[in-house]
Formats: C-alpha cells, structure tokens, sequence
C-alpha cells in the first residue's frame, strides 16, 4: 500500500501531499520537512530508496523517490509495494502529466494543485495502483474536466 | 460583496511574500473573507473557496472551517463543486471528526447517479476514507458496482472493495459472487484492480486462498498472453506489455503456491519462461524478473528454477544500475535462510557491496555478510567487515561492531584471534559499541586464562595511544587492575614483551582519574583498578594517596569508593588481599531451550501461594516441591518477616529429595543456624549419578516479594562441590 505521496522542489516547498493514512495536521508538515531533509541529502548517482524516516514510521516503510529538474515526487510505500514497480509508476505518473500539462514544468503543478490532485486520482486510489495506462488516464481526465467546462459555472 | 479572488489570484499574491510573516499576513487576510463568504452562504463562490482553503492546507495552515462547506459541495447538483467537495473531504476529513457520517446519504446518491464520473468520485471518496460504519452502510452498493459492464467504474468498485473489507474483514464474504468473473474481463485496468483485490482476500482468509487456488491456471494463462501477445500499443511500457499487471499477477501467484505443490507445479513452466525471456535492459523487465525471482524462491519450486532464481540475483549484483543492486540485495536478505549454500557462491560479490559509495547499499550489504559469516569463512569475512568498520558512517558502526562481536562469538577460530578482533574494534570503533559489550568483553577476558598477559599488554599499549574511547578504556582499565602484575613481569608469550615500571602504569590509570575525556563511570573502573593493583604491586604509598585524595571528590560514587579503600587500609588491612585477590572464571548463562532444570524453592514460606512463583518461572521443567505442614500465622502487620521465620523455629523440616529424574539428583537439608536460630539454612545438594558430564546447569532462585531484601535470605553458591561431586 501507498502510505503518501509527497511532490515537493528542491527547497521543500511542498507542491502537492496525499497522505493515505490518517496524521494530524502539523505531524503531515514534519512528516514533509523530515521527508525532504532525507531525500536531500542523497547524491544523484545513489539509489532511489530509503529506509523511511523516523515519523512515518516503522519498519515497514520505504521511500521511494524520483528527482525530476526542481521536484521531487516521494512515494511512501509498505513491503506489499514492489520497488521498481513504484518507480515505474512514478514515471507514468510524470509522463502523465506532461500530457495533461503539454510540457510539464514545476510552474503548473503551483497554479493547478486542484488538477493535479485529479490527475493523480485516476492512478492512485486509497493508497493502491487504480490505472497504470497514461492514454486512458489522461482521457478520463479530459472527459471530467470537458463536463465542468460544459456547466455554466464560476471557474475556480 | 466583490467576488471572492481567484485561485490562481491567491497564489500568484503567497508567492510574492518576501518572509514568512509575510505569507501569514495574506493568508489570515484571505482566511477572513472567505470565512465571511462562508457565513454568508454564497453558493456560487463556494467551490473557489474551498480550491483556496486546500491550497493554504497544503502549505500548513489551519483549514478545519472549510469541512461543512465540503459537506456542502458534495451535497450540489454541479459536478465542479462535487469534484472539489469530494476532493476536500478526502484532504480535510477522516473518521475522527464527527461530520464525515454525514457525507453518507450523499455518496449513496451519488453512487447511484447517472454520471459515471460522479459515481466515480463517490467510490474514490468511500474507497480512500469510508469509515467502518460508512462501509457497513454502503458495502451492497458497492458490490453492485463491482458486477457493472462499465469499466471505468468496475476498476473502481473493486479498490474501493478492497478497502471495505480492510475496515470491515467480516463483509469479505458479501464480495465473493461479485469476483466470479472478474479474471474474464478483457481492460486491463479492471484485471490490474481484481488482482489486487483477490490478493487481498487471500491475505487475509485462508479459506479464500484455497477456494482461489483454482483460479491459478485461469492467471497463468492470462500471464502467458501478456509475454506472448507481441506489440500491443496501449499496454506497451518500453516493449513489454503492461509490466504492472504483470507484477501483480506474479505477486498473487506467489501467495496462491505457496505451500500447495499443485498450484506450484502449476505455475513452475510460465516462471520458467518469464525468467528467461524478459528483457532486462530497462527497469520494467527487471521488474518483472525481480517479482519473478520472488516467487520462485516463495512456492514449492523445482531445485533447477532455484538455481536459476538465485542467479538472475547474482546477476542483479553486478549491474550498474544502484536499484537493482538493492533491490537485488534485499532478496538475497530474505532467502539466505533457506538456500544458504546458494547465496554463499556469491558472497564476493556481496563484500565489494560494501564498498559502494550509496548509503542504503552499503546497509544492505552489510546485513548480508553478517547473515553469510559461517566457521569456514570467517576469517576472511572479518577482515572485509573490519575494513568496513573502520571506513564506514557513524551511523553504521554501532550496528557494525554489534554484529562483528556476535559473529566473533560464534565462530571464532582461536582465544588469540578473538581477542584481537575485539580489540581492533574497539580501537577503530571504540565510542559507537553498545553498552553491554564491556562486561561481556570483561568476562570474555577473564576465561581465557593463558591470553591474560597478552591482553592486558595490548590494552596497555592501546591506552597509551588514546583514552578518549571510553569502552576500550574501561576493559583496559579493568584488565590492569587484575593483571597488572603480569604486565610489569613481562611474561607475555605471545607477543614481544614490554617493559614496563609500575610507576608507569600508575601514571596511565592516575591520568585516567583527571582526564576531562574520562566519564564518572570510567574514573570508578580506574580507581577500584588502582586499589586492586595495591595487593599486586609494591608501590603502596602511592596507591593510598591517590585513594585519600579522592575521599574528598566531588563525584559520590568516586568519593564513597575512595573512603571505602580508605578504610581498607586503615582498618581492615588484613581483609586486604582476599578481597582484591583474582576474579574466578565467571560462568555465562546461557538460556538454551533444553537442559535448564529449574528448582523451585518456595516450601519454607508458607504464606505464598504456590502459582505465582511458577508463573514467574514460567515452567520449564520446573519441580515444584510439595508444601511441608508448617501450621500458618496470621500475618501480622509489621513484623511478617519475622512471623516466617518464627514459624521454621517452631517445626524442624527433614531432609527431602525434590528432584531425582535421569540421573539428576537434588536435595534439600534444612538447619537452623547456630550462631542465630532465626536463620534458617536451607543447603541443596545437586548430584550427577550417570557418567557422562551435565552441561549448562542453571541455578535459579525464586524469591517471593515479601523476602527479597538481602537481610533475608543469603544465597552462597558453592560452585566447587558441585563440579567435583560425582
């Protein structure tokens, strides 16, 4: 199971959360900072996972990360996730969005939290894998975001 | 009331904030107007409302005020307020605030609207953070969902399934109809998520996993497809075909074999083929090989596939790829235990692991050569670990020296050899060792009776050099003060002796004493080492101004140490020597889970209750002995000790056997004592009537609460008369 994910840029400004598990406000904020603390350190030749910080806890979990330019997209999985499986996923989750997004940058995902928050529901659902096919992602989420266009409506 | 700012607006205003102060101002300002628009009820800025609410949530700041209006988005008819609703009570609620039951009655709606994607949201909603009650109420409609035609809302039931079953396993059965044909669906999608939910029920039910098992072939069939298919565009990933729902099928596989020998046999050729026909140059095949390596070594596989398993491991090993050489690692980890042998063949490989430059590797690796350590390659295993020991992070060395010391334990090929390792890492790693390494170190030393001289030479040469390491110190310090007469007669076999004057040594312990490096507990193993030398060495004088002057130390425990070796001297000299003399060789005891006889003694105290004492001892062969017919007391309120033992004084207990079985016999003699009749001795004679030797005896006394201050009860354990009594 998923247990959260965390996209946050080099000075951990966090640019979207998930938790997947119930953590009281200010222990989701420390949970980020320690995240980024960890994930900050590593080198750019290391591997991608790490044995999950003391708050999130257990030892069970894993954090499995990707750094992409400025972000960081942090998986934190339990041992009934496989590894590599994640870190595929988090590539069709980025490629995913470079097709909603025409071009991705971390620009987007600051004005658009609402929309990557919908994109990212179509993959993951309750902590675990929903749809790993970026063509019917991404046109599902066409399909919702055609509708609230279709309403007559105040654009958020 | 101007229109409430735009989304885009407000974080276009947060990222102009300069401070911190800054950003808090803004955010409290616009936290008030939208409080204000939320008093007013204003029904078409809601949904902009609530975006900007989450948007200040995600930066930290308190949103609790928004979850009604979430409530109330959920409740509208526009699918833009339903889709940020939803998205809000999944952000801001969660079954520990009273208000989420409400949203109820609007998902069950919203399950059953026309809209597949507002049905979507609804079971998005539920499947993330339904609470017991919310799934109890809704399970049936999603069961429902689960046998649809429709796709995109079939996947959906089924993870919202399976959270309903982790909140309320006792609905798992209300889901088994829907399952039926499941496997038969041709999207991708819907096959990935009945996956996942069938392992779930697996997992939790073993009744559901044998009824599953038939659906094995069902699963290698459609494995089979997927390898075999060739192109097929919309599943591709990098040439293979759906790698996730690959890994998924591979993964229930392995809890479906596990343990059965059909389904395995079942299952043993299309492992085969994935093993071998996957290609491995980019991450999704290694994926799939990894999870297939997985199960093979999990299920009851043919001894050829082992093999192969472990060598796509071993292959793992020496890719470049970091991930791999983890991921390869941490399977090894979790199959040395059974193909130990196996897993030996590339222990090389595993040690140059350990010079890897990433940190999660090197852990890894480091777990793995202490699970590989065995007689015959230890001591080239040691060298490597010593190595790492030394270059290693912080964090590592006290794990790292743990291991070492346990491993040396075990298998150590010579007492030398031990001590040598022992002393390397405590010079290397002195300040990171655990604890409790000292006095095992200290009793380590004292059973190896020939190395004494040696040891305490090194040691002294090792205190020379550094005494900031404070374990190394204290075994030092110790072993000076027992040996520090075969230190100055330069009698060391081993090793070129030293010469060295006993002012030396002197000097090195008094610098201990002032040193600012030294802890209080180091200065207290200094000084009692500096009092021991007193009966070993001649230079008295000096060893009692050393010890009056800390009778006036500030630190207590060195200031009671001293006044006590003070009055030693002055008043007791005579008791001198046979206090201070050589420890005896102190046994270990070792908790092995046969051969520990355990003697209950409990008859003399009438007034205990018998099962509390077993209940301590937890019953390993435990022999009760039967209560004698001492009349009981009452217990009266002070003076219940002095009740017991009035009462032995009263009766005289004959002598009984309490224990006579394989040659094992005990027995107990009561006698009041002389000097004091209101002492009671009880003695145990314990005797070996068969041949062979009896190992790991352990004695262990059971004291009742009411008894256990030392006035009480003395035990004097008589090693020799056992030993030699045959």
């Amino acid at each position: 199971m998923i247990k959260a994910i965390l996209i946050f840029n080099n000075h951990g400004k966090p640019r979207l959360i998930r938790f997947y598990q119930y953590f009281a406000e200010d222990m989701q904020q420390q949970i980020i900072r320690e995240t980024f603390h960890l994930v900050s350190k590593r080198d750019d030749n290391v591997c991608n996972f790490l044995e999950g910080g003391s708050l999130i806890g257990g030892s069970d979990y894993k954090l499995i990360y990707r750094h992409y330019a400025t972000l960081y997209f942090v998986f934190c999985v339990d041992s009934s996730e496989s590894e590599l499986g994640i870190l595929d996923l988090i590539q069709v989750f980025v490629e995913t969005l470079d097709k909603c997004f025409e071009n991705v940058c971390e620009l987007d995902l600051i004005f658009h939290m609402d929309k990557v928050h919908y994109i990212l529901q179509e993959v993951v659902m309750g902590g675990m894998v929903l749809e790993t096919n970026m063509n019917e992602i991404v046109a599902q989420v066409e399909l919702q975001n055609r509708m609230e266009k279709s309403e007559v409506n105040q654009v958020i | 009331m101007p229109a409430p700012i735009r989304l885009r607006e407000l974080i276009r205003t947060i990222r102009t904030a300069r401070t911190q102060a800054e950003e808090r101002e803004m955010i409290q300002k616009e936290c008030a107007a939208i409080r204000s628009s939320f008093r007013e009820e204003d029904n078409t800025y809601r949904c902009r409302n609530v975006a900007k609410l989450l948007y200040m949530h995600m930066l930290g700041y308190p949103a609790h005020f928004g979850q009604l209006e979430c409530l109330k988005l959920i409740a509208s008819q526009k699918f833009t307020d339903k889709r940020i609703g939803y998205l809000g009570a999944m952000l801001l609620l969660d079954e520990r605030q009273d208000v989420h039951l409400l949203m109820t009655n609007c998902i069950k709606n919203d399950l059953n609207h026309s809209t597949q994607y507002v049905q979507g949201l609804a079971l998005c909603t539920l499947g993330c953070m339904g609470s017991s009650e919310m799934c109890r109420d809704l399970a049936g409609e999603v069961e429902k969902l689960l046998k649809t035609s429709n796709s995109y809302l079939r996947k959906k039931a089924a993870l919202c399934a399976v959270h309903v079953i982790r909140k309320v396993p006792e609905l798992m059965e209300m889901f088994l109809p829907a399952t039926k044909n499941l496997l038969s669906e041709k999207n991708h999608g819907v096959l990935h998520t009945s996956v996942v939910l069938l392992t779930e029920m697996c997992e939790r039910s073993p009744d559901m996993l044998s009824h599953f098992r038939k659906l094995v072939p069902q699963l290698v069939r459609i494995l089979k497809n997927l390898i075999m298919s060739g192109y097929s565009p919309e599943h591709d990933v990098s040439g293979i075909s759906d790698p996730f729902l690959q890994v998924r099928i591979l993964r229930l596989l392995r809890i479906l074999g596990k343990g059965d020998d059909d389904s395995s046999e079942a299952m043993n050729d299309i492992l085969a083929q994935v093993a071998t026909n996957t290609e491995t140059s980019k991450n999704v095949g290694n994926a799939i090989l990894y999870e297939t390596v997985l199960t093979i070594m999990d299920i009851k596989s043919e001894s050829g596939l082992r093999v192969l398993a472990i060598n796509i491991l071993g292959r793992f090993l020496l890719n470049n790829d970091k991930n791999i050489r983890y991921v390869a690692l941490t399977s090894l980890l979790k199959t040395v235990q059974t193909d130990h042998n196996a897993v030996q063949r590339h222990r090389s490989t595993i040690v140059d692991c350990l010079k890897d430059l990433d940190v999660s590797i090197k852990r890894r690796a480091m777990e793995l050569s202490f699970a590989l350590v065995n007689g015959n390659n230890i001591r080239g295993m040691m060298k490597e670990l010593l190595y790492f020991l030394d270059s290693c992070d912080p964090d590592f060395k006290a794990d790292c020296a743990s291991g070492i010391f346990l491993a040396a334990e075990k298998y150590a090929p010579s007492k030398r050899w031990h001590i040598d390792t022992i002393m390397r890492v405590l010079t290397t790693a002195g300040s990171y060792v655990r604890d409790d390494s000292v006095p095992n170190l200290i009793q380590l030393i004292t059973n190896s009776v020939e190395m004494h001289a040696y040891t305490v030479q090194r040691l002294y040469k090792a205190l020379l050099d550094d005494i900031s390491q404070q374990p190394l110190v204290q075994v030092a310090s110790w072993c000076i003060g027992e040996y520090g007469d075969l230190l100055v007669s330069g009698q060391c076999e081993e090793e070129e002796p030293i010469q060295v004057s006993e002012d030396e040594v002197l000097d090195v312990l008094e610098g201990l004493l002032v040193s600012n490096l030294s802890t209080p507990v180091t200065r207290g193993y200094s000084l009692t080492a500096i009092m021991k030398l007193s009966t070993r060495f001649s230079s008295l004088n000096r060893i009692k101004k050393v010890v009056s002057i800390y009778g006036s130390s500030i630190d207590v425990e060195l200031q009671q140490r001293a006044v006590e070796y003070n009055a030693l001297f002055k008043k007791y000299d005579h008791m001198r020597p046979a206090l201070l003399e050589r420890m005896p060789i102190m046994e270990k005891t070792i908790f092995s889970g046969d051969g520990i006889f355990t003697v209950c003694l409990w008859s003399v105290f009438p007034v205990l209750q018998a099962n509390d004492l077993l209940d301590l001892l937890g019953g390993n062969d435990v022999v009760p002995i039967i209560q004698t017919t001492v009349p009981t007391k009452p217990a009266s309120a002070g003076g219940e000790l002095l009740d017991l033992l009035g009462d032995l004084s009263l009766t005289v207990i004959p002598p009984m056997t309490a224990y006579n079985k394989n040659g094992l016999i005990i027995e107990f003699t009561f006698e009041r004592s002389n000097p004091n009749p209101n002492i009671a001795v009880i003695t145990i004679h314990a005797t070996n009537s068969t041949e062979a030797d009896m190992t790991e005896f352990v004695f262990q006394a059971a004291v009742p609460k009411v008894c256990s201050f030392p006035s009480c009860i003395l035990i004097n354990l008589l090693f020799m008369s056992w030993c030699i009594g045959t």
